[in-house]
């Protein structure tokens, strides 16, 4: 492994019991960040220690003691740190403390973007910097929004701890909902694609630290099965590539066999979710041979079972129209016109591309024009001006 | 930790009371004091600048929402504040605002 490797995976870790002992978050990250460097200037000296991780989390635990001994504050802090250091294997790796870090970072008393971040800081071990250029903010900005966010923490009293099972049903979805995000930043934007990388990364955590939690396993999946495609979705110039016709030899194998065994496996639980079934409608499109093999009526039902915001009913008179023909898919489309997709540049260019396979194609044609004005980005752009220039050419 | 609880709605819900709310936070031991108000109409707001006193009559903002009433009340955290304030019956009405308090440095208090 990577000294790089040992940090990303040792750094939550760190962190998370740092702040459990001293109760203060900006100590812990620095007495850690302190750690990560002594480790950097003395292992490639002395080699590294067997347990790096406990290696880290004491040494971390050292500084902290150093820095409050020398504020001569929090006397009662003092001694709970010093406690910690005279049982060295107790307090190390406690699992709970990474999730209580992450229930923490993810709560909902903090604003999404907070979480986001928060989550990447402490959990995830990314520098402010990187951080600030993922979400193309001055770094500056970062810093004081991660500040903010652990001040709030900290003076409104927001707890360090998983909550209790009464909370979960409401808590559990806030960190589930904080990692997609994440996946999905990193998803619809080739150059951060790492942040989706982190998001599986830290997924597989949640996974691990709440085995109980069908809905975590059914992200995972969910994440793994669009992964697969990643490569496939965009030509060497950045131009979008339908599902239809991407190149499904290319997709990865070993993610969409893991994505789909651990839904089955999920499944088998009984306790369906939205993240379940998002992953099931994933594997229908990861498992089918060729376009024309996929299940559209097992995608549309899938898609009947989740709730029906416009944008699942959007994608439900697709499935449909897809299953039943064109005709049928305009007209469940032309229903939700009047809806608030007004201005959402799929309800168009879902519209054009039904007129394309029912060949009316001047109409198809000023569809793909609504729908160019109203993409969010060239990759979008580019793919829809393809089409237009298809379907103008026979208009 | 302290939190003021902030109970802001429309005035339509100012003779509503609490339902039993106070009684139930009475015995649960985590209420440190608070009070209804008099209506927003009733209020007078006070500035002083260049040494010259200035009154106005009403509440620092007109808006819809107002503040009615206000309690300080001591538990354990956020979460236990959060589940308070949503047992009030102005949150399923109105807004409720939690506030933690300022707490003093050590020593001081």
């Amino acid at each position: 492994m990577t000294f790089e490797e040992i940090c990303r995976q040792e750094w939550g870790q760190v962190v998370a019991t740092l702040i459990r002992v001293t109760g203060d978050w900006e100590l812990a990250e620095e007495a850690a960040q302190e750690a990560f460097a002594a480790a950097l200037e003395r292992w490639p000296r002395d080699g590294v220690p067997d347990k790096p991780g406990a290696w880290l989390t004491t040494t971390a635990r050292n500084r902290a003691i150093d820095w409050l001994r020398r504020e001569a504050v929090g006397a009662a802090k003092l001694q709970e740190v010093a406690v910690m250091t005279q049982e060295p294997e107790a307090p190390y790796d406690v699992p709970d403390d990474r999730l209580r870090l992450m229930f923490t970072c993810c709560h909902p008393a903090l604003a999404m973007e907070a979480r986001v971040a928060l989550t990447l800081r402490t959990l995830a071990g990314l520098s402010t910097a990187e951080i600030a250029r993922a979400f193309l903010v001055p770094e500056t900005t970062m810093s004081k929004r991660l500040t903010r966010a652990k001040q709030k923490i900290q003076h409104a009293g927001i707890p360090y701890r998983v909550p209790p099972s009464h909370l979960l049903p409401e808590r559990t979805p806030a960190v589930l909902a904080v990692l997609y995000l994440l996946f999905n930043e990193g998803y619809s934007d080739v150059v951060r694609s790492s942040l989706s990388a982190e998001a599986i990364r830290l997924t597989r955590l949640g996974v691990q630290l709440m085995p109980d939690e069908p809905e975590a396993a059914g992200l995972l999946a969910l994440m793994l099965l669009h992964d697969a495609r990643r490569e496939t979705r965009l030509t060497a110039d950045c131009e979008l590539i339908t599902l239809e016709d991407q190149d499904r030899t290319r997709w990865d194998g070993e993610l969409i066999a893991e994505g789909e065994q651990l839904l089955d496996a999920t499944l088998r639980r009984g306790a369906p979710g939205p993240y379940q079934v998002q992953a099931a409608i994933a594997a229908c499109h990861a498992t089918a041979r060729t376009a024309a093999d996929t299940d559209w009526p097992q995608i549309a039902a899938l898609y009947g079972q989740l709730k029906q915001t416009p944008v699942v009913a959007l994608n439900r008179a697709v499935a449909i129209g897809m299953a039943d023909g064109p005709a049928v898919g305009l007209r469940l489309v032309d229903d939700l016109a009047a809806g608030p997709l007004t201005g959402y540049h799929l309800l168009p260019a879902t519209r054009a591309d039904f007129l394309r396979r029912l060949g009316r194609w001047s109409e198809a044609a000023s569809a793909y024009r609504e729908a160019i004005e109203l993409a969010g980005t060239d990759a979008e752009r580019r793919f829809l001006r393809r089409r237009l220039r298809e379907v103008s050419v026979r208009a | 930790m302290k939190y003021l609880l902030m109970i802001c709605g429309d005035e339509s819900h100012a003779n509503d009371g609490c339902g039993g709310w106070s009684e139930e936070m009475e015995e649960r031991g985590v209420v440190a004091g608070g009070a209804g108000l008099r209506p927003p109409a009733e209020a007078t707001t006070v500035r002083v600048r260049n040494d010259e006193l200035l009154l106005t009559d009403g509440p620092f903002a007109e808006t819809k929402e107002q503040i009615g009433g206000f309690v300080l009340i001591d538990c354990a955290d956020l979460d236990e504040a959060i589940e308070i304030a949503a047992k009030h019956p102005a949150a399923s009405y109105g807004t409720i605002e939690i506030r933690p308090v300022l707490e003093p440095p050590p020593g001081v208090r």
